[in-house]
């Protein structure tokens, strides 16, 4: 039943993204023009883009992350459908974890278009593709469950697209700097270190967090 | 056991008590019209039912158990102020979606039927953002029936719904009622209410100040409720 829902609302969210590219389209424009720029402003060298390649990268992520997560519990509020999705026997956790899917997949897209462009015009590729898949998968669960957590937590605020960001990035604050710090021995071709141990920490206890208090954000 | 027990609720919003001390039991097959002005507290308590927001004190029972409770929310219909309805999907997506999540056992075909009750049928494909304001009010009624509820819970039907919706509304709750299904609906709207009510509860500041069987005073002179139980 639990599996159900949350393949229902995972279903739902991404159908619904795929008709009208709301997310899609901004996150994928403002990834592109960021590394665009960024790539002309600095020309930067080999060596300074084993040094900051990967903050332009997770940064780049992070802030894409929000144009998607900002619509994640927003585009419920349109004919008050969160009220009907919470009135109905659809467990608060399976609605969340529903729209955390829902808003991974959306980001993961993201960030994998996004990679190439990076590739091409910093003229940089990653020695191994796994582990690089491996930290974009953890890191970006990371991001993905405080932002849709705090996406249900802000929907109702007036202000909630400045809301979000502001309460979002300095819980992002740690997992940032653990994907960086791998991304860049990815980069460099060294070990990982102790980055993905944290990140899977990190996820873990987050995504337990979120499901326990999940309830208590969206009913009160 | 009854189908509603609300036993000494309260809702706070900061320090301003829009509900107070409200208790009320509705028997089963029961159709309690929810009366009251502007500000009363109908739209706080019929939320509270529905499990969507919690009361600061007291409990809500439907058929015995929690409000929150899963197997609760499986057997109330709940239709609101909003459509509740997903503009980018068609109707047939927007049913079929609602459907599942209610976990009936085939959604598609039970969203079909839907649709040729509420007399959409033909535009089934459509999106719900093209659809006309009459016909997403049907929809809207379409989706809180879908699943046969026991306990139906009716925020201001027949509020802006143009004469086509009404009468499907009308002729919808007309059924539920004759299959025994319990019905509170709060209304301004007191003649249709109480033309279908077997029951009454008249709410003021937030407190329940009448409850009691529909009397044929009331259909005869609207009024009459709230000059003999109210203010004025």
């Amino acid at each position: 039943m639990f599996f159900r829902q949350v393949w229902t609302i995972m279903a739902k969210d991404l159908h619904s993204e795929l008709r009208t590219k709301e997310a899609w389209n901004a996150s994928i424009a403002f990834s592109v023009v960021i590394l665009l720029l960024f790539a002309f402003a600095f020309d930067p060298s080999s060596d300074q883009i084993r040094e900051f390649g990967s903050g332009l990268l997770w940064m780049t992520y992070a802030f894409a992350g929000a144009l998607v997560l900002n619509r994640s519990f927003a585009r419920e509020l349109q004919n008050d459908c969160l009220d009907a999705l919470i009135a109905s026997p659809v467990s608060s956790p399976a609605l969340f974890v529903g729209k955390a899917l829902a808003n991974f997949a959306m980001l993961f897209a993201v960030e994998l278009f996004s990679l190439p462009v990076f590739g091409l015009f910093y003229n940089t590729w990653p020695p191994r593709f796994a582990p690089l898949l491996l930290v974009m998968v953890l890191g970006t669960w990371a991001l993905t469950i405080i932002g849709t957590l705090f996406s249900a937590l802000t929907v109702n605020l007036r202000l909630r697209e400045l809301m979000l960001p502001t309460l979002v990035y300095p819980m992002m604050i740690p997992v940032l700097i653990a994907a960086m710090t791998v991304t860049t021995n990815i980069l460099a071709g060294t070990a990982m270190g102790f980055g993905v141990r944290f990140l899977v920490a990190f996820d873990i206890i987050f995504t337990t967090l979120a499901v326990v208090f999940v309830d208590t954000v969206l009913v009160g | 056991m009854n189908a509603l027990e609300i036993s000494d609720v309260w809702k706070y919003y900061g320090d301003f008590p829009a509900l107070r001390a409200v208790g009320l039991n509705i028997e089963p097959g029961s159709t309690l019209a929810l009366l009251g002005r502007n500000g009363a507290g109908k739209t706080t308590l019929l939320r509270i039912i529905a499990g969507l927001s919690r009361p600061s004190r007291g409990t809500v029972k439907i058929q015995g158990a929690d409000a929150r409770e899963q197997s609760t929310r499986q057997r109330i219909g709940v239709l609101g102020h909003g459509i509740a309805l997903y503009d980018e999907l068609s109707a047939i997506e927007n049913l079929t979606l609602f459907g599942r999540l209610y976990g009936l056992p085939d959604p598609r075909k039970r969203a079909d039927e839907m649709l040729e009750r509420v007399g959409l049928a033909r535009v089934r494909d459509g999106l719900a953002r093209e659809f006309s304001r009459g016909m997403r009010q049907r929809l809207a009624v379409g989706r809180a029936f879908l699943h046969d509820p026991e306990v139906l819970l009716l925020d201001e039907p027949f509020t802006a719904l143009d004469d086509r919706a009404i009468a499907v509304l009308q002729s919808m709750i007309q059924s539920m009622r004759d299959r025994g299904r319990t019905i509170i609906m709060s209304t301004h709207q007191l003649r249709e209410a109480l033309e279908l009510a077997s029951h009454v509860a008249l709410l003021q500041r937030g407190q329940i100040v009448h409850t009691g069987e529909r009397m044929q005073e009331m259909l005869d002179d609207t009024g009459w409720l709230y000059r003999t139980y109210g203010d004025n």
